[in-house]
Formats: C-alpha cells, sequence, structure tokens
C-alpha cells in the first residue's frame, strides 16, 4: 500500500515503512538502546532527504524511549536528580545542534556532515564496544573476575553532589558536559544516543547499572522531545506520518526484542552490538570514499509564485 | 486583366494568412488532486487546427510542440569533487525561477520540425529552453552543454520531472491532436501553463496557451501546510504523539 509523505515529498509503501520501524525496534529492544543511529541510515537508504530523516527519527525515537521509560519509572530504577543534571546539559545541547544542523544545510554540508559524523562516531565506538565485549568474554571463559572498578580523576572535580537512588557522589560538571555532547550530536545525527550514553555513564562516571538505562532514557526522551520540536520550528522537517508509521513498528517490534535480548549473556549481546555499530559506522564510510553514481545534487530553494 | 487580379488576389490572401489557423486545445482535467494514495497520472491534451477561409489550400501537413511548464522555484546544484579522500560538495551553481516540471513534445523530432535558430527562439528542446542560472553576480543562460546545466536538465529528468518526448503528440485526422502529459508521484503542485506551438514547412505560425492546476487534498496536505505555517503547534501535535504512542504501547505490552 503506497502512501504519500507529506513533508518527505515522496511515496512510500507503508508495510516497508513499518516493517523497517518493528526491526529497528526488535534491536533497539534487545540491546536496550533508542536505535536512532539504524533507523536513519535506512530511511536515507529508501530515499528520504538526510535532513528529513534526522528530523523525524527524532519523535520515533523520543515514542520508544517513553514507553522504555514509563516502565523503568515503574521499577523505581530512574534517578531523578542525575536525570535532571544531565537534562540541563542535554538541552543545552540539543539546541546547539539545531542550530548547527540549519546552519549546515544552509551551506549544503549537511549531507556529508552526517555521514562524517556517523563514521567517527559508528567506528570509534562500535571497535571500543566490540573488542571490550571480546575481552569480557574471554575473561569470563577463563573464569577470571573483573578488575576492581577505582575512582578516577573525574571524581576529584570540584562541585559536588549526592545522587541519592544511583548511591553516588559525584561532580556535576562531567554530568552536564555528558549531557550537551550527547544532546549535541543526537540532534546532528538523528540519534537517541543511548549507545553512547549507557558505557559513558557505566565506565567514566560509575552509575551503578541498576539506575544508568532508566536514567539515560530520560534524557534521551526529553532530547528527542525538543529536537522534534526545534527542527518543527526551524527547518519544518519533522514529517508526522513518517513518524507514525515508525514508532508503531518500533514500539511493537522492541517488545519481542526485549524478550530475545534476555535469552543471551550480556557479553554477547555487547559484542553483537559492537558489530552493528561498527557495520553501520563502516558501511557510511565507504559510501564518502567511493566515487557517486552521480557527482550532482539539486537542491530546491522553496517554491515562489 | 481578370488572372492579374486572381495573382494580386491571392498574394494578398498569402500576406494575411500567416494567422490563419486557429488552435482549440483542452485538457482532459483543469484540477489535478494529489491524494494520499496518488502514484503518478497522465493528463490527455487534446485539440484541432481549425482551417479558415484564408488558409493556403496547400497547407496540410501541421507539426505540433507542446510544452508543459510547472509552477518556478530557484534551485541549486552542487558538484561533489574529491578532497581529502573523500566526496565533497564543493563547487555550485544556482538556478532563477526555473520550472520545477517541464515537458516538451512533438509529433516528429524538433529538428525535423523546424530550423534550429527558430527552435532556439521558441525554446524548443530542453536544450533551447531557458534556464537562468546566476553566474558570478550576473543573470544568464549559459551554453546548453554547461556540465551544471545538463546535469540539472539530467537530474531532473531522472526524476521524471524534465521530460522531451517527440513521438508524443499523435495526429488522429491531418488537424485533429492528441497528446498525453505524464505526471509522476512527486510532482511539484501549483498552476502548469501549456503552450501548443503550431509549425507548418518549416514556419512558426502560431500559438495558443491552456492550464491545469495541481492541488494536494486531504489530510496531507493538511499536514504539509500546518507543519509549514504553523511549526510550534505542528512541534507539538507531533511531540504529544509521540509520547502518547510511547504510553499506549506501556499499557499494552505491560507484563504485570
Amino acid at each position: 500500500m503506497q502512501l504519500y509523505l507529506p513533508i518527505a515529498d515522496l511515496p512510500v509503501n507503508v508495510f516497508l515503512v513499518l516493517a523497517m520501524g518493528a526491526a529497528v525496534g526488535f534491536v533497539s529492544g534487545m540491546f536496550g538502546i533508542g536505535g536512532g543511529f539504524l533507523m536513519t541510515p535506512l530511511l536515507i537508504f529508501i530515499g528520504i532527504t538526510p535532513a528529513v530523516a534526522v528530523a523525524s527519527v527524532a519523535s520515533h525515537i523520543a515514542a520508544s524511549s517513553c514507553s522504555g521509560a514509563l516502565s523503568y519509572w515503574r521499577r523505581r530504577a530512574i534517578d531523578p536528580a542525575l536525570a535532571s543534571v544531565l537534562l540541563c546539559g542535554g538541552v543545552t545541547g540539543t539546541a546547539l545542534g539545531v542550530w548547527t544542523f540549519t546552519q549546515l544545510r544552509a551551506l549544503g554540508q549537511l549531507d556529508l556532515m552526517i555521514a562524517l559524523s556517523y563514521v567517527v562516531l559508528l567506528t570509534t565506538v562500535g571497535s571500543l564496544m566490540f573488542s571490550e565485549g571480546l575481552r569480557a568474554l574471554l575473561r569470563t571463559r577463563r573464569g577470571a573476575v573483573p578488575p576492581r572498578r577505582t575512582h578516577n580523576w573525574i571524581h576529584g572535580l570540584p562541585l559536588k553532589m549526592r545522587f541519592k537512588r544511583s548511591k553516588i557522589y559525584l561532580s556535576v560538571i562531567p554530568v552536564v558536559i555528558v549531557g550537551i555532547v550527547i544532546g549535541f550530536i543526537g540532534s546532528i545525527m538523528g540519534i537517541g544516543g543511548g549507545f553512547i550514553l549507557v558505557p559513558i555513564m557505566i565506565y567514566l562516571l560509575r552509575v551503578p547499572t541498576s539506575t544508568v538505562i532508566g536514567t539515560s532514557m530520560i534524557l534521551t526522551l526529553v532530547t528527542m522531545l525538543v529536537a522534534t520540536m526545534l527542527h518543527a520550528v526551524t527547518n519544518h522537517l519533522v514529517d508526522a506520518v513518517l513518524a507514525l508509521i515508525l514508532m508503531v513498528g518500533g514500539v511493537t517490534g522492541a517488545q519481542f526484542g526485549a524478550r530475545a535480548g534476555q535469552k543471551i549473556r550480556g557479553e554477547q549481546l555487547r559484542l553483537l552490538l559492537g558489530l552493528l555499530i561498527l557495520s553501520v559506522g563502516v558501511r557510511f564510510a565507504i559510501e564518502l570514499v567511493i566515487q557517486p553514481a552521480d557527482l550532482f545534487t539539486i537542491r530546491e530553494l522553496g517554491a515562489s509564485g | 486583366m481578370m488572372r492579374a487580379a486572381l495573382a494580386i488576389l491571392l498574394v494578398l490572401l498569402l500576406g494575411s494568412a500567416a494567422r490563419a489557423e486557429r488552435l482549440i486545445v483542452s485538457v482532459s482535467n483543469h484540477r489535478v488532486t494529489v491524494t494520499p494514495n496518488y502514484s503518478g497520472e497522465e493528463l490527455v491534451l487534446f485539440g484541432s487546427v481549425e482551417k479558415d477561409a484564408t488558409t493556403p489550400a496547400d497547407r496540410t501537413a501541421y507539426d505540433l510542440v507542446v510544452t508543459v511548464i510547472g509552477p518556478r522555484a530557484d534551485m541549486v546544484t552542487r558538484r561533489k569533487e574529491r578532497t581529502f579522500g573523500i566526496w565533497i560538495n564543493t563547487d555550485y551553481r544556482q538556478f532563477l525561477q526555473v520550472p520545477s516540471y517541464l515537458a516538451l513534445f512533438a509529433n516528429r523530432p524538433f529538428d525535423l520540425i523546424t530550423s534550429p535558430e527558430i527552435a532556439r527562439r521558441q525554446q524548443i528542446g530542453l536544450n533551447n529552453v531557458l534556464l537562468t542560472q546566476r553566474v558570478s553576480g550576473d543573470y544568464a543562460d549559459v551554453v546548453p552543454n554547461d556540465a551544471f546545466r545538463s546535469a540539472f536538465i539530467r537530474l531532473r529528468t531522472q526524476r521524471g520531472l524534465y521530460r522531451e518526448d517527440p513521438s508524443a503528440v499523435t495526429f488522429l485526422t491531418p488537424t485533429l491532436f492528441r497528446t498525453g502529459i505524464p505526471l509522476p508521484a512527486e510532482v511539484p503542485i501549483g498552476t502548469y501553463e501549456v503552450e501548443i506551438k503550431l509549425f507548418a514547412n518549416g514556419a512558426f505560425i502560431g500559438k495558443t496557451e491552456t492550464a491545469f492546476e495541481i492541488v494536494k487534498v486531504g489530510f496531507e496536505q493538511f499536514v504539509a501546510t500546518t507543519a509549514r505555517q504553523n511549526g510550534l503547534i505542528y512541534g507539538l501535535a507531533t511531540v504529544a504523539m509521540a509520547l502518547m504512542t510511547g504510553w499506549m504501547a506501556s499499557i499494552v505490552f505491560r507484563k504485570d
């Protein structure tokens, strides 16, 4: 069944988009991530312009992190204090990101920047995660105990604050900075940033695993809601029809993914996720290096008359 | 004496015969509506060449060129070049108020219909249509084989938005003709002008114009308009939709 997307300005097959939403939702439910880094490239692949894809995926991620955040809230697995400090940075970062997005679009370099950030970010995070997962897997094979976590330089910073539910005593500076960075890259790349945020919170900020996913979902939810609003107001690029189809597919797929994820061990899960992220990054890298099929592109500068 | 008078009359008739034909045309639909499941359509343009008493008797074979011009817009064509090993948009040209849709149809190849000189003046063929570029502060159309111009036409043609078909017009009788105007799924909305130019023996002898309108209707038009005009409300609605979907999912799939 063909459906015309009003903002993307092209007809798509509803079932194809629904299936894409469900597939990405399955993966995101399995790994506990938003899945934006898969959804945006897939949309670009079916012919939606990167700008519209990034803006529309923001609302899709908001929907899936909303249902996730609600269930974590019921389980009291969210640290409200930590979430609000993160959000101070997150909202600032998102606003900066959308502003940069608008500037790059005017310069005609938006598509390049989206591709470049995907390459850099995904290959780095992907290979880190993959190697870490591999090491953890080997360690459990040998039966060795994981190395004890020690305090690092971050815990020497001033402006400390006590986060009760997470049972940590931490400076707000790194937390706000993490929020800004995630908000910024999220709004430019059309990703929630959960797959970067969760490792940063665990390894750098030493947030306990009991509250880390729920709290990161709150950040994702709010930054993506803000990104949707800003993209809608400044660039008029959010395709609500596309977003709705993705949401319906995504939230459904996520439920099945979450059940499948429970059957796989943590290290293997991280290994798989690392591999997945890495391959998306490599895919973008190849795209940039090989000669494009067409060197020319056309963009309409708003119709008149 | 009688012969001389006849000859003079004939000369007079031929002189005034330049506008002796009348073109009567119509399109099958003057208002095309793009609905959410619109996947392209074809309009039919039909018409006839009406002769009158002043038409020379030997003028029987006519040629027609139909030009369909969609709403005009400014467009930018960018060229990628390899910089530091990756492909980056470097150079660009701005096309000013060029048709977003352009179709040229004829009953036989353009070069057989008329001379290159007249073809250029009457903008017959994609190579002769005026596409104004901004070249370093100046406004001009460039030579047809300019890299940006030909890339622009090629890309628009690939999307089905620019087309040229010298066999699309068919004469049903020597004076009755018809042609199809294909409108692809991603057709721009707005007013479309149709120009029908009549040629005989290589000479341009007249033209007529008609128009049709493409409008989006229904829900998706409402969405597109709201997004552009009321960004704030649209954003809030999308946000509310996201929250609702997420909330509903958490209820539907609640385990406890």
